[in-house]
């Protein structure tokens, strides 16, 4: 292709193309201090490409293609290419990640242990995780946790944070605008604008951390906690995973790892600093 | 970025099936470009094994690793999807064949190594088909599609049934009772596949040899326009490599190709696997080289690094034939002209 880029996030490498100059720079800037892929081999190709051929300079709309690609994905406007390029990676670890169990999730970590958050959409797993992100905690992934099979280890996915609509102005009074990307305004999944994490998180990429909890937050109901046994986890997390089932044994093994060594708590809360204080709470207490 | 010298994607994957021992003298920036083009041909877990064991970069082999992974698993899954099938239908103790993908890994052949396998596809006899299309109705399986006009398309031209699909384990099953369409000019005698085949252990059985490796011609250049070539004669290349050891084999195979009326994409899949992947063929068999033959590598080798479908022309040119090889014209214009009508 024309244009390209090759990333690497965490132990996993992407060559990104693409038909127009506008989204390669986008991602450069995006992504700048990030690494290549690894001995310059990508494990997922993304193809930003026009869907038919005219559609390359004529209202320009980006079709999301690449090694895995599902065939009703509609397509999206040129300068929403950040976002293209973002659904185009996901696509590639939901539909192609084997070495590792894929947890739709939210991680940080504190002292060499972390802290897992998953739920539904708008439960806040991802603003939660940049917060904590910019306030002393490492961020592992407000995306993907990737749980080694052999050891269980969580190994980091430190791509740009995702953020949406009111998640935007709680982080950009939290992080400098100079890790902040364009703001994308209309996109089909509302007014989003991408961070990059701390420096930190990057260069500490390649380092795993060992996870001490799971929490399953809930946004908008009243401040609420309850703990979850292992079986009531290890459901909800399989129904979070996009590569439980095509794993096999594997993906069990290291599901019930997960969940049998691990404490689990379902948190509501009604608003992200009672949230925060929280999960604090939860994290001083974990060892008493 | 743009591509590496002038040869495509698809053309490096050949070689490298062919001839391994060529994978560690590879430049380390072609290898995205390998695995994208073997992921888009669905051969990425064959070259996983062919390339087992090979000093490659260590990205490259972690790749793989995880390929063949994948394809062990999609191994036990369509082996676990024939035994459901198997059980629904013990019942009718009618003889009830698998084909293509599920057939090598069931019989250990080594065209199942490393294969990525989608539906199940087996064949029955056309007697046969009321009673298995019950008792598959009846252990959970359902129609996929809902159109009348497909379905009655499906009943009354096609070679199978309907696809099908399990409510509960999100899998397809296509039944076959021949392996060509019945408009298609030749006619395989039927009869004879369910006939010849041969019983595995669990009482499932395969085609024999002989017609194991016709079919897979059939499949690559009688019927479909193509996609997914470079697999389909990659099995024909596992297959006559296993097979041709056997005294007799190109005369069988002679013998058979005439039978089932599919001499000429018998030969034409000879000529393309010797000179895509070095298949020691039998000369006679194969017949002398047709300058058609340029077009259909054309065609097979029509992907990039980028795993992009490429030579938009010729892929048209075949897209078009598979429909003029499937149907007469005046079916073929009423047929699209019910499909444009709905959209």
């Amino acid at each position: 292709m024309r244009h390209g880029l090759s990333l690497g996030v965490g132990p996993v490498g992407f060559r990104i193309g693409s038909a127009w100059p506008g989204p390669i720079a986008a991602l450069r800037g995006l992504y700048a201090g990030y690494p290549e892929a690894e001995d310059g081999i990508a494990d997922f190709t993304v193809r930003l490409e026009p869907n038919r051929p005219w559609r390359r300079w004529i209202r320009p709309s980006i079709a999301i293609g690449g090694d895995h690609r599902l065939p009703e994905a509609a397509p999206l406007a040129l300068a929403h290419g950040l976002l293209a390029a973002e659904m185009g990676m996901n696509l590639q670890m939901a539909l192609g990640l084997r070495r590792y169990l894929l947890l739709h999730a939210s991680a940080v970590e504190r002292d060499g242990r972390a802290l897992v958050m998953t739920g539904a959409s708008g439960a806040g797993k991802s603003t939660l995780a940049a917060l904590l992100g910019e306030r002393g905690w490492r961020l592992l992934g407000d995306e993907f946790v990737l749980v080694d099979l052999a050891g269980g280890g969580l190994h980091p996915f430190p791509r740009a944070v995702s953020l949406k609509n009111a998640a935007i102005t709680l982080l950009e009074a939290e992080a400098p605008p100079e890790r902040f990307g364009p703001v994308l305004e209309e996109t089909p999944k509302g007014r989003i604008r991408h961070l990059r994490p701390r420096a930190e998180a990057i260069h500490r990429m390649a380092e795993p951390a060992v996870p001490a909890l799971i929490l399953f937050p809930r946004y908008g109901y009243d401040k609420a906690l309850r703990p979850v046994g292992a079986a009531e986890a290890f459901v909800r997390l399989t129904q979070a995973s996009t590569n439980y089932v095509s794993l096999g044994e594997a993906g069990f093994r290291a599901l019930t790892g997960l969940v049998t060594a691990n404490p689990a708590c379902a948190i509501d809360y009604p608003d992200t600093d009672g949230a925060i204080d929280l999960v604090e709470t939860l994290w001083a207490n974990l060892d008493a | 970025m743009g591509e590496s010298g002038r040869v495509s994607g698809a053309a490096l994957l050949a070689r490298l099936l062919a001839d391994p021992a060529q994978a560690p003298g590879i430049d380390r920036r072609a290898w995205t470009g390998i695995l994208a083009a073997a992921r888009a041909e669905q051969l990425i877990g064959t070259l996983a094994w062919r390339l087992e064991g090979l000093p490659l970069p260590d990205r490259a082999c972690a790749i793989l690793r995880d390929a063949r992974d994948g394809a062990a698993q999609a191994r036990q899954a369509a082996l676990w999807e024939a035994e459901m099938a198997r059980r629904a239908l013990a019942g009718l103790a009618v003889p009830v064949v698998l084909l293509k993908g599920t057939a090598f890994v069931a019989a250990g052949l080594s065209a199942g190594v490393g294969r990525a396998i989608g539906d199940l596809d087996i064949l029955v006899r056309r007697h046969d088909l009321p009673a298995v299309e019950a008792a598959l109705l009846g252990a959970g399986w359902e129609w996929v599609k809902e159109d009348d006009y497909d379905d009655l398309y499906y009943r009354r031209w096609m070679h199978e049934l309907p696809p099908l699909i399990h409510r509960t384990r999100d899998r397809m099953i296509d039944v076959h009772h021949t392996i060509l369409p019945p408009t298609a000019r030749p006619t395989p005698d039927a009869a004879a596949l369910v006939d010849a085949s041969i019983p595995l252990e669990n009482g499932l059985r395969i085609l024999c040899p002989e017609d194991m490796v016709i079919h897979a011609a059939a499949h690559l250049l009688a019927d479909g326009d193509l996609a997914g070539g470079l697999r389909n004669l990659w099995d024909i290349d596992r297959l006559l490599r296993e097979f041709m050891a056997e005294p007799g084999f190109w005369a069988r195979l002679e013998e058979r190709a005439g039978r089932h009326q599919l001499r000429a994409p018998l030969a034409r899949a000879l000529r393309l696997t010797e000179r895509l992947y070095a298949t020691p063929v039998d000369a006679d068999l194969a017949g002398p080289a047709r300058p058609a033959d340029a077009l259909y590598v054309r065609r097979l080798l029509a992907r990039d690094g980028w795993g992009r479908g490429t030579r938009r022309a010729t892929r048209l040119a075949f897209y078009v034939r598979s429909h003029w090889l499937r149907m007469p014209p005046a079916m073929l214009a009423r047929h699209l002209w019910i499909k444009l009508r709905k959209g």
